[in-house]
């Protein structure tokens, strides 16, 4: 990718955004929602062409060589994408003749890929009576079954209870790891990031981080400290007064960056006393990262459609 | 690439077959038809427009018509479904030429139209004295009716491209499908009293030398005169390019992306 931008009508969705995956890594793409990351996958998926700068995938390019392109990533969408009066198996045959497969190699594929998603019970069974998370694994021996070099998923967490989540992270790490095979994936929870070999922060069309997961919490180092007050914001005032620290207001409580945060908590309760509500200190998490790098709490950046922050407490 | 078609049209065709309600309600309509509007107008009818055909025999050229416009154009709801329901995606994203994916839906929408037209034909076959069981009629009707329904699979497709609900579709359906049935000789045959505005109009409408070849077909050896329509060679030659014309064209609105692919 390279100076990738996309506009609807006014709304600008992808402002120069550049970067390149590794082969073999599982690379996320991090934003809430409106931060452009559905956009960019979009147009690494084909669906929409490159407005401005320019994309390749294996040295092809997005705009020039589209049948390679295509033959060349398996694409798993956030909607569900099988057609639900066909069986699993038929679901699979239909999208390997779409990829010029057939006959018994293709019967061999089908069964093969159903197998490495634990549904070969389940082959014949329409797809509009499996749960979920089955229709999910079958989503994905779909992307996978013309054996794609690359596979693009787009929240392919959305639906799927936690134990599920974990298994599909696991079968993606494995796939790297026997295969070769490159993920790119996008989405907003945070520990499916933490589990990417490296990780795009977007946030308002633009990637404002690229780094490992253990890396962008190493740029904040040490501790977030967060503080409760009844009143927030003066107290805000005062601390970066008396200690020089520069807390963050988000939400109902103040954040503060320290190296050491437990002498720093000390050295609060000490200046303040009687002052504070509650007090916590933490190792940082990707979410500290997120706001670290945008100044905003991570459910805040959405321009539309908010995600309630009520998902995020579900695990 | 012919893989693929082949695959989506046998997609069609099983996904229609499993959804049985489908089955009955797009026979059943234009056979009541046929039966009510056969058996009413039988009197008023003027043999002398129609060779000599009973209306009933006049008619069947019309609820052949019926049959294919119903089922080819219902058949592309299948387009607004697949969006809806995210199957059209994985179509989009995979490498095969729109011009593949058009001719899928086309093919199938067209087997869809003729299987059912050939019922009708059959039923048609015998309860018509006029109209016994001949190889050759079969064979021309058949002909004539996956070129119709080619060409009205096509124009649906046209229509359900852009439509992002079947709500929508279906009211296109009624202001603009309905009459053009109505006004292709399929209902009423037109006569030296039919006003010259409204002969026009049917002069206009493709879906007049559908009918027209329908009704030549019918007659293969020329068994009834058949005064006030257009000459086989014209049927046939319009058909044909409509038909074509109506593939052309969904293949070029095909390229062009939908707001509904965008959600």
């Amino acid at each position: 990718m390279d100076g990738l931008s996309f506009r609807y009508g006014e709304r600008v969705a992808l402002d120069g955004v550049s970067f390149s995956a590794e082969p073999g890594e599982i690379f996320g793409l991090l934003g809430p929602n409106g931060s452009g990351k559905t956009t960019l996958f979009r147009i690494l998926s084909t669906l929409i062409p490159p407005q401005q700068g320019t994309a390749r995938i294996f040295g092809h390019d997005l705009r020039a060589e589209l049948n390679e392109v295509r033959r060349a990533i398996g694409v798993v969408f956030q909607a569900p994408s099988l057609d639900k009066k066909l069986t699993a198996a038929e679901n699979l045959r239909h999208q390997g003749h779409l990829y010029g497969l057939g006959g018994a190699e293709l019967s061999k594929r089908i069964e093969e890929m159903l197998a490495r998603v634990g549904l070969s019970d389940r082959a014949h069974d329409y797809t509009e009576k499996m749960s979920g998370g089955q229709r999910r694994r079958v989503e994905l021996a779909k992307g996978l079954l013309h054996r794609p070099k690359l596979l693009l998923l787009d929240e392919p967490s959305t639906g799927l209870d936690p134990g599920a989540r974990r298994d599909l992270m696991q079968y993606l790490k494995e796939l790297s790891r026997k295969d070769g095979v490159t993920s790119l994936l996008t989405t907003h929870l945070m520990e499916e990031a933490e589990q990417c070999s490296r990780l795009g922060v977007m946030r308002a069309g633009k990637l404002v981080a690229l780094d490992t997961p253990e890396a962008l919490k190493a740029r904040i180092g040490g501790h977030v400290v967060t503080i409760k007050t009844r009143e927030n914001s003066a107290f805000a005032a005062k601390l970066k007064e008396k200690l020089g620290v520069e807390p963050a207001v988000v939400d109902d409580a103040i954040r503060v960056e320290q190296e050491d945060g437990h002498s720093f908590v000390a050295r609060v309760v000490e200046a303040f006393p009687g002052e504070i509500e509650s007090v916590a200190v933490s190792k940082p998490t990707l979410e500290d990262v997120f706001v670290h790098l945008t100044g905003h709490r991570f459910w805040e950046g959405a321009e539309r459609g908010t995600e309630p922050p009520a998902k995020q407490g579900k695990h | 690439m012919m893989l693929a078609v082949y695959s989506l049209t046998q997609r069609e065709l099983v996904r229609f077959f499993r959804q049985r309600n489908r089955v009955i309600g797009a026979f059943a309509q234009p056979l009541i038809f046929w039966v009510l509007f056969g058996m009413g107008l039988r009197g008023s009818f003027d043999k002398a427009s129609s060779g000599g055909a009973s209306y009933m025999e006049y008619f069947v050229p019309g609820v052949l018509a019926m049959i294919l416009l119903f089922t080819a154009i219902f058949s592309t709801i299948s387009i607004i479904e697949d969006r809806r329901e995210g199957f059209l995606q994985s179509v989009l994203v995979a490498p095969v030429p729109r011009a593949g994916l058009v001719l899928g839906k086309l093919l199938g929408g067209t087997v869809l139209a003729v299987l059912q037209g050939v019922l009708f034909m059959v039923l048609a076959f015998l309860t018509q004295r006029g109209l016994a069981f001949d190889p050759l009629r079969a064979a021309w009707l058949t002909g004539a009716m996956a070129l119709i329904a080619f060409s009205l699979v096509g124009l649906g497709f046209l229509i359900a491209w852009k439509s992002e609900s079947t709500q929508g579709f279906h009211a296109v359906m009624s202001v603009f499908l309905f009459p053009m049935w109505l006004l292709s000789g399929a209902f009423f045959p037109v006569t030296a009293e039919t006003p010259a505005w409204l002969a026009w109009i049917v002069a206009l409408n493709p879906m007049t030398y559908g009918v027209a070849l329908l009704r030549h077909a019918l007659y293969p050896a020329g068994e009834r005169a058949l005064p006030g329509i257009p000459e086989l060679p014209v049927s046939l030659g319009v058909t044909a390019a409509f038909a074509l014309l109506m593939f052309v064209c969904a293949q070029a609105v095909s390229v062009r992306r939908v707001q509904g692919d965008l959600q």
